[in-house]
């Protein structure tokens, strides 16, 4: 029996523990490469127009795995940390089976439904009663899928503080964007790349410890739903006085971001904010454009701080 | 002195009634009726809203701005499982970099579980608030959202029928001005007795057999007429009937939620977000009656109604029966719209003579 993950939305949040869980479990799976052009284009072509560009990566990679695999992982979760989601996140798996309908493609469904602390062991149960696997078994693996996740993410913490602390002559730009943004060859990775080679340090806000942020974040949104969109503001109040500039990246038309970059730029008055909006279609140079005339803000902020 | 609370909730429907009768008997306070949406409203707030948030909130942000610039300075935002969620504080944060001065009631902020937390958000609209008076005047209020859709529902289905043009239009005015009069339970009884029998009273003309056209879709656009361009209106001058079962009464006074996630099981496995299991599940009923065609109507960017979208077409392509959606944002032109329901009454016309059905 082979596990195909498809390498979008949740995947980039939950990496480890998945991959962890299925090894444990000594199940095979392939994960699907990272997004390309192609995968960009079935997408679009599988898609309503207007879903959001990762909901439509994630149809383009579920595309690409449907020959690859006797099943196919989705994730659906409703609550993390007590805090309501994204809906796409609820309705991922009945957008995929309506839209691979007639294809008689198999689904391995992992939901998480449910707040409290048990509720992602109850998913993985589940998930594990579907494949036949003994109690210890799943059990076992979950604990320690977990803890692979919860040290990476502290791993990974660490290392963005000290990138953040470390003293030097480059300009440090605060990169905001959702895990799955921020992760993906086609929407992230260019944007990170540029800034490299423009000569700044991306530190990335995605990756600062989940449970501060959220905590911090209250002190600029006090309603804000969306546990995501919380650990983002966060690291924003946390951390935007030890940066020297702020790129928002969104993805066009995501629903949550739309209000809440409103509420920073709002918020943050005191550094310059970049807000880059991503579709299919975006070609390079314009974003490339974009970002060397922020640099260039940036660097004249610095020759001449109080001008 | 203190100066006299005036309270406004944004325009929604026909509901402004049912919220003035809470707010001034319950919360004792004075009430602003909302003015009506026009063109106006709209641009006031896609100006000073962000880019593509969706329709509802630009309405909702233009109202506030009309109904401050007409006294009101206490403005009052409900809850939801979307978007809707965070209207409340962006919405008071663009008004306050506005330099308004007001009060601001965010139901998103209360934890209804904890009676402090409620009372400290009621006395942000009255100081001197009873919780009591506010219990006691909850029911009529629930009992008056019933009452409306109840004659709403009516009106869709016959306004396209009516012998005499504008005769349901003048009485369903005079009914809504008596709501505004109304002080307890029983009066509102009363004329709601009377007024149903003169709308049954109505003369119609009823050929035997009609289009029947179910609307479904997200919750403002749904239900506001003026944010899907009067759609009900030009679909029963063509003469369709038109149904709907997304309004308060079935959402808040009586939640069917279970009911229907039940009834669209088959397709939508999972709870898929805020109005879009109530989407997919009306259409499917529709669907089983036997309808002529469904309208789907949201708001641009509306993420749980995308997502509804392959499921309605899977249900389209089942039942056969044609599916029309509309997506709407600030700058949807009116003439685009009736085109399109044009070729779809057109549609319908001819799929009915055909006999494919």
């Amino acid at each position: 029996m082979k596990v195909g993950i498809p390498r979008a939305l949740l995947y980039y949040k939950y990496e480890k523990l998945w991959t962890t869980f299925f090894d444990e479990c000594g199940i095979e799976y392939i994960i699907s490469p990272e997004t390309n052009k192609a995968i960009i284009n079935d997408a679009a072509n599988l898609a309503i127009d207007e879903t959001c560009l990762p909901t439509k990566i994630l149809l383009g990679h579920i595309n690409w795995l449907k020959n690859q695999c006797d099943y196919i992982f989705i994730p659906r979760v409703e609550f993390v940390y007590r805090a309501q989601m994204c809906t796409k996140f609820m309705a991922q798996i009945d957008l995929v089976m309506n839209t691979f309908r007639g294809e008689h493609l198999k689904f391995l469904f992992y939901n998480l439904y449910k707040k409290g602390p048990k509720a992602e062991y109850k998913a993985f149960k589940k998930m594990g009663k579907y494949l036949g696997l003994k109690k210890s078994v799943y059990k076992y693996a979950y604990y320690t899928a977990k803890q692979a996740q919860v040290y990476y993410e502290m791993f990974r913490a660490q290392n963005q503080l000290q990138l953040l602390q470390q003293p030097t002559p480059q300009n440090k730009v605060l990169v905001v964007a959702h895990a799955y943004n921020i992760g993906d060859k086609f929407v992230g990775e260019p944007i990170l790349r540029t800034l490299k080679n423009l000569g700044c340090r991306p530190i990335i806000a995605e990756y600062f410890d989940a449970r501060e942020c959220i905590q911090a974040s209250k002190q600029l949104s006090r309603t804000l739903p969306w546990a995501y969109n919380q650990h983002l503001l966060g690291a924003i109040a946390l951390y935007h006085e030890q940066v020297d500039g702020i790129v928002i990246l969104t993805t066009f038309p995501c629903g949550p971001d739309s209000m809440v970059n409103e509420m920073i730029v709002r918020k943050i008055k005191d550094k310059p904010i970049l807000t880059l909006t991503m579709d299919t279609q975006d070609g390079s140079a314009g974003l490339e454009t974009r970002l060397e005339s922020f640099v260039d803000i940036l660097n004249f902020q610095k020759e001449r701080p109080h001008a | 002195m203190r100066k006299e609370v005036v309270a406004c909730f944004p325009q929604w429907g026909n509901y402004s009634h049912a919220f003035k009768f809470l707010l001034e008997r319950g919360f004792n306070v004075k009430y602003l009726t909302p003015p009506p949406i026009t063109r106006q409203t709209l641009a006031l707030g896609s100006k000073y809203s962000p880019d593509y948030v969706c329709a509802p909130f630009k309405y909702c942000l233009g109202c506030y701005i009309e109904a401050l610039a007409q006294g009101a300075n206490c403005l009052l935002q409900i809850f939801g499982a979307c978007r809707l969620n965070y209207y409340g504080e962006l919405a008071e944060q663009i008004l306050r970099d506005l330099g308004y001065d007001f009060q601001f009631m965010n139901m998103a902020g209360i934890q209804w579980l904890s009676p402090k937390s409620i009372m400290e958000n009621f006395k942000i609209v009255n100081p001197d608030v009873s919780l009591v008076k506010v219990a006691a005047a909850l029911p009529t209020t629930l009992k008056m959202i019933e009452y409306i859709d109840i004659v709403e529902d009516y009106l869709r289905r016959n306004v396209g029928f009516e012998v005499n043009d504008g005769d349901f239009d003048r009485l369903y005015q005079q009914f809504s001005r008596d709501l505004d009069t109304v002080e307890s339970r029983k009066q509102l009884k009363k004329i709601f007795k009377s007024y149903w029998q003169r709308f049954r009273q109505i003369p119609l003309n009823k050929p035997a057999k009609t289009f029947k056209v179910g609307m479904v879709g997200d919750y403002y656009t749904v239900q506001e007429p003026f944010s899907n361009y009067f759609m009900e209106k030009e679909l029963a001058k063509m003469g369709m009937e038109v149904y709907r079962d997304m309004n308060l009464t079935n959402s808040i006074v009586h939640n069917k939620w279970r009911e229907r996630h039940k009834v669209g099981k088959k397709y939508a496995k999972y709870n898929i977000g805020a109005t879009a299991t109530f989407t997919v599940a009306e259409a499917l009923q529709f669907a089983k009656q036997g309808f002529d065609g469904i309208i789907q109507v949201k708001s641009f960017g509306c993420t749980p109604e995308i997502d509804a979208m392959p499921i309605l077409q899977n249900v389209a392509n089942d039942y056969n029966i044609p599916i029309l959606h509309f997506s709407f944002d600030s700058q949807t032109s009116e003439a685009g719209v009736k085109t399109r329901l044009e070729a779809f009454y057109d549609m319908v016309a001819a799929r009915h003579q055909g006999g494919k059905r």
